[in-house]
């Protein structure tokens, strides 16, 4: 949190590595993690000679992004050539666009405290990604791998209409989500396909004027995000407060240290002396091209977060929670359909599984079992079948080992005790055991109901039907 | 309509230089001056055209939407690649280490 008399005012550039088979200007693979320069030709080398050619797969991915986010749709757009110099970026410029964006003027809504916001999209391009340099720890030089060169890249730039880390964090989180759902990326941070240069500044309150404004670049996670923001916000307040002014500057976020870093060597960069590129032609979209994307869009957060609440009865915060990720939301339209209990296949979602997930430090693309799955577990206690402290147990087994939750409970022998005759010896056993606590009872203790039923859970190792134990004592206990 | 001459301050010669990464010498600034400025005075010509009535260019020349196929073709050939290197390791460029 910072200071009550002073907001902040952020921007987000996110670039998002597209999910295309090929590089943006060649038929070289994309796929992460290859040993170092085999997905490369001479074309991604900048060889004499060469000339790139636009992937339509690219086009088509940007085009989907933009009518996703309420984005325009530019019908002429071309190509532009960024130049700097970096190792990482062989022809020393980059092929990206300057004054005519595939996208303009979109927005995407968040939520927050104060309900729902829209922020505002300036225009998502399209570029190539840089390679990637590696740096040798005995200082015998840098290494240089270009297999991310020519990566596709679309470029989502926000209006500086955020006010708050949470709020930066959220239309993060949203734009991943759209993402997602229209499968234009795969979006996954600690790989760097989704990644984000963030622009902050402060002012004090009801000023309308922005302050100067500093650029933390590559940032890859929500937490770091959200670190670095209120950071710099707090950097910069206790500048102006001690009389000193902030200087426009790149930065790096240092996620150990928890601080940033002046990037001296991209100061002198700034100046790309932009131009079309001669190699590539026109891209012109006709009303027909775009419309069919339009239609071929699947089914986006917003319209199903709708349908959960209208025709599932979902609480507005458990639909936001489920469409909040592709994943999720595809597990529990999956799991309803088999168990048809939605309140149930939310809650798990909401508090078992989300935990699980937190506690590996993990997004909802790594949960490794299905919605029929999931779907399975409920329909098992629904039926009663399972005690909801097994479906714990099995949920558990469901993450380290998944199975059908039928043949998990089978082989784990862990079906829970209905048969009344079971049931009544457990009993029995337990009051012969714990005549202290019988006597409580009997004297007007409630609570040593609780105890006896909890030893009987402990006897059958949580089998046991709580409901038919509970009635089965009291019965006893009246005798 | 007649342009008037294009004039480059030494400052921005040396911004253009540093860009560029050209080291000038002080007697080269003005040899790069002059030469600069004629370059701009002869492109500067394009600006006399009237263009009231024609649209916009988008692109160097009449054709559009020159698109390729999203199929990989290109076979792994990183030693062909790296054949020129002045250095290698590991199937890597090997290059003076540039601070991050």
């Amino acid at each position: 949190m910072i200071r009550d008399d002073y907001e902040m005012v952020i921007g987000l550039e996110v670039h998002c590595e597209l999910s295309t088979k090929t590089k943006i200007f060649c038929s070289c693979p994309t796929e992460f993690g290859g040993e170092p320069n085999t997905h490369c030709c001479p074309v991604c080398m900048a060889m004499p000679g060469t000339l790139p050619v636009l992937n339509e797969k690219v086009v088509e991915y940007a085009v989907k992004a933009g009518l996703a986010t309420n984005c325009s749709i530019s019908q002429n757009s071309k190509n532009d050539r960024k130049n700097y110099f970096y190792p990482d970026l062989p022809k020393a410029y980059q092929i990206s666009q300057y004054d005519k964006p595939l996208c303009n003027h979109g927005h995407v809504s968040i939520e927050t405290p104060e309900g729902e916001k829209d922020i505002r999209i300036l225009r998502i391009h399209i570029e190539e990604d840089a390679g990637k340099l590696n740096h040798d720890e005995y200082g015998r030089g840098s290494f240089v791998d270009l297999n991310r060169a020519g990566v596709p890249l679309i470029e989502i730039v926000s209006e500086p209409d955020m006010r708050s880390a949470e709020e930066a964090e959220s239309y993060m989180r949203k734009l991943k989500s759209i993402l997602e759902y229209i499968e234009v990326s795969d979006c996954k941070m600690q790989e760097g396909s989704l990644r984000a240069d963030v622009n902050v500044s402060v002012r004090k309150k009801g000023s309308t004027e922005f302050g100067t404004r500093t650029e933390m670049k590559n940032m890859n996670s929500f937490r770091s995000i959200v670190r670095g923001i209120n950071y710099e916000a707090e950097r910069q307040i206790e500048l102006i407060e001690n009389g000193e002014a902030v200087t426009q500057e790149t930065l790096r976020w240092d996620d150990i240290s928890g601080r940033t870093f002046s990037m001296r060597d991209k100061e002198d960069a700034q100046d790309y002396r932009y131009f079309p590129d001669p190699d590539l032609v026109a891209i012109k979209l006709s009303d027909e091209y775009i419309e069919n994307i339009k239609k071929a869009l699947p089914e986006l957060p917003e319209s199903r977060k709708k349908r959960y609440m209208e025709e599932m009865d979902l609480s507005e915060k458990a639909a936001n929670f489920v469409t909040s990720s592709k994943y999720y939301s595809n597990i529990f339209d999956e799991a309803t359909e088999k168990c048809n209990n939605p309140k149930a296949v939310s809650n798990w979602l909401m508090s078992d599984i989300a935990k699980v997930l937190n506690e590996r430090e993990e997004e909802a693309d790594k949960i490794p079992f299905s919605g029929k799955e999931l779907g399975e577990l409920i329909e098992l206690i629904d039926k009663g079948t399972i005690s909801n402290s097994i479906g714990k147990k099995v949920l558990n087994e469901l993450f380290e080992n998944p199975k059908a939750p039928s043949k998990i409970i089978e082989e784990k022998g862990w079906v829970q005790i209905s048969d009344e005759g079971a049931i009544k010896e457990v009993v029995i056993k337990v009051l012969e055991n714990n005549p202290q606590s019988v006597a409580d009872y009997k004297a007007g203790k409630d609570k040593a109901l609780g105890f006896l039923v909890g030893q009987a859970m402990k006897e059958t190792r949580g089998k046991a039907n709580p409901q038919m134990l509970n009635k089965m004592f009291i019965e006893e206990l009246k005798k | 309509m007649e342009n008037e001459k294009v004039q480059i301050s030494d400052e921005e010669i040396l911004h253009i230089a540093k860009l560029a990464r050209i080291k000038l010498g002080d007697n080269e600034i003005q040899d790069y001056k002059k030469n600069l400025e004629e370059i701009l005075d002869f492109a500067n010509i394009v600006n006399s055209v009237d263009t009231e009535n024609i649209g916009e260019t988008i692109g160097v020349n009449e054709n559009y939407n020159r698109f390729r196929a999203d199929v990989v073709t290109n076979k792994e050939m990183r030693d062909k690649l790296l054949q020129n290197a002045p250095s290698q390791d590991e199937g890597m460029f090997r290059i003076p280490k540039v601070i991050s």
